[in-house]
This record gives C-alpha cells, structure tokens and sequence, in this order.
C-alpha cells in the first residue's frame, strides 16, 4: 500500500469505530457490536504504527507523538489543506 | 475534555476554486441548521439529561460535529485559496473578503452571523430529544440543497457523506427517543412525565 492508501484504510477504520460507537450507545448490550469494536480497535492500532513506522508522521492523537529530536506533530500538510492524503 | 485526531473523518481536495459555492457551502459552518450549531445543540443538552444513553449518544454525535464542521471549513478553505481580484469581485465574495479576508468564518449563506438561538437547551429529555431529531432533518434538508445547486465531483463526494451522517444520526437518536418513551410511566407515554420535573427542582 503507498501512502494515501494507507491513509485510506485509516479512515476506514475509524469510520466502522465511530459507527460502533454510536451504534453501542443506544443498543448497549449488544455482543456482536462490541466484539466488531474490540476487531477495529486493534486494527487501528497496528495499522497506524505500521503507517508511522514507514512514513513517520503522526495522524494518530497527540499523546502519541514522541518527544525526540524534533517536534514532529507540527510537520505539515495539515488536515484541511490539499493534498493531505498524498503529504 | 476532547483530543485532537490530526485528521478529517473524510478526505477533502478540491482542486478547482470556486468563491461561489464557498459562500453557500459555509452555511454549514454558521448557517441556521449547520455543524457548529449542531455541535453547540447536543453538547450543551447533554447536562440535564436522566439517562446515562442520552448523555453517551449527544457526547458521541456532538463530537463527531466538530469533526463535520471542521470538513465544511476545509472546503470553505479550499475553495477560496489563491483567488485573484478579479474573481473576488466577479463571484460576489468581495463582501465577504472586506470583513474576513480569506479566513473561514461562522456565518449562513445569507451572511448573518452564528447565533445561539439557532439551538436550545430546554432542560426537558423529550422537548431536547425532539429539537435534535428535527435538526437532523433540517440538516440533510441543506445538504440535498447543496447537492442541487454544485457540479464538482471533489465537493460532492464529501457533502454526500455528511448528508449520510445526518441520517444515521437521526435513526440514533430515534432510538434514544424509544429508550426514553420505554421509561416513561405508562399512562402517559406521550411526552408528558411529571415525575421528571421532582429530581431536578425541589418545592419548598
């Protein structure tokens, strides 16, 4: 996968996330819906390290930014502006 | 508390600038039924809320509209970046530009400001519940506008989307709306409960 690919697959990830959630928090005892969670959940953490580990910039949250040699959140393009998914 | 996903929850790259569309897209920013009165609407209801599925379902939908207000500006931007003067003036934009230059400010298509009687906070589970159903609705209402009125395929795929989201919204909180009529007495399950009123405010 290149880059915008990956970036791609991201947000499909978080996609099916953020429907799980809303979907769990009218239908809270639902197993299936929980267990599909857990399965993105992990997704999504291997795939953002495997997008960091090749590319080395950060889409994930701040706190997971590490704090060595340089300040790495700030490297741009920044969400809103073109080409993001390419940058 | 919220953190921030360096990210859109979807992608945007207009390639075409167009001041025109920018000046009704932003109604979706600061417009009457747009994400920024969305977001206000649902966080600001959660506080007074009995039960602990509504006040998990406007934390979740009310987040996920900062994500969409953050899309609609990423358009607003895109949209008009690089405009030479010529095309600030022949679009109408210039109105605009004399206020806020190229920045993306919360106004409805009209120009008039955000305001916050665009949303309400009623205190009243079921009065609150109905508000954000009739939201939804007004909300994909614009969007089905917009759709009408734009031919760019860059800007169409993204406000299909948020008008999909409008409608998963308002299945959720229709439920929610179930969930708290099944916990209604009985002998009034049509949205009027007294026994609400005697938790939140105690007569002498």
């Amino acid at each position: 996968m290149n880059k915008r690919e990956m970036k791609k697959r991201i947000y499909e990830i978080d996609f099916a996330i953020y429907e799980l959630v809303l979907f769990l928090d009218t239908h809270p005892t639902n197993r299936k819906a929980m267990e599909l969670l857990c399965e993105y959940r992990n997704k999504r953490t291997e795939t953002i390290a495997a997008y960091e580990a090749q590319y080395g910039d950060y889409i994930s949250t701040i706190k997971d930014v590490p704090a060595t040699e340089c300040w790495k959140w700030l490297k741009g393009p920044w969400p809103w502006e073109n080409n993001f998914m390419e940058g | 508390m919220w953190k921030y996903e360096k990210k859109l929850q979807y992608p945007i790259n207009i390639k075409n600038v167009n001041p025109k569309y920018a000046q009704i897209i932003i109604s979706q920013y600061g417009g009457p039924d747009g994400e920024l009165g969305a977001s206000m609407r649902y966080l600001t209801q959660r506080y007074s809320q009995p039960f602990d599925e509504v006040k998990g379902i406007l934390t979740d939908i009310g987040t996920e509209e900062l994500a969409h207000l953050e899309m609609i500006c990423a358009m607003v931007h895109q949209l008009t970046r690089n405009l030479t003067e010529e095309e600030i003036k022949a679009s109408g934009f210039d109105k605009y530009f004399v206020d806020h230059t190229n920045a993306v400010y919360p106004i409805a298509a009209s120009s008039l400001p955000w305001r916050a009687e665009y949303i309400q906070a009623k205190g009243d589970i079921l009065a609150d519940l109905h508000e954000d159903l009739a939201a939804e609705q007004k909300a994909r209402v614009t969007y089905d506008n917009l759709l009408r009125l734009i031919d760019d395929p860059d800007i169409l795929e993204p406000l299909k989307f948020l008008r999909q989201r409008e409608i998963v919204h308002y299945q959720r909180f229709g439920e929610a709306m179930r969930l708290t009529t099944d916990k209604l007495n009985e002998k009034n399950f049509y949205a009027f409960n007294p026994g609400f009123d005697t938790k939140v405010c105690k007569k002498k």
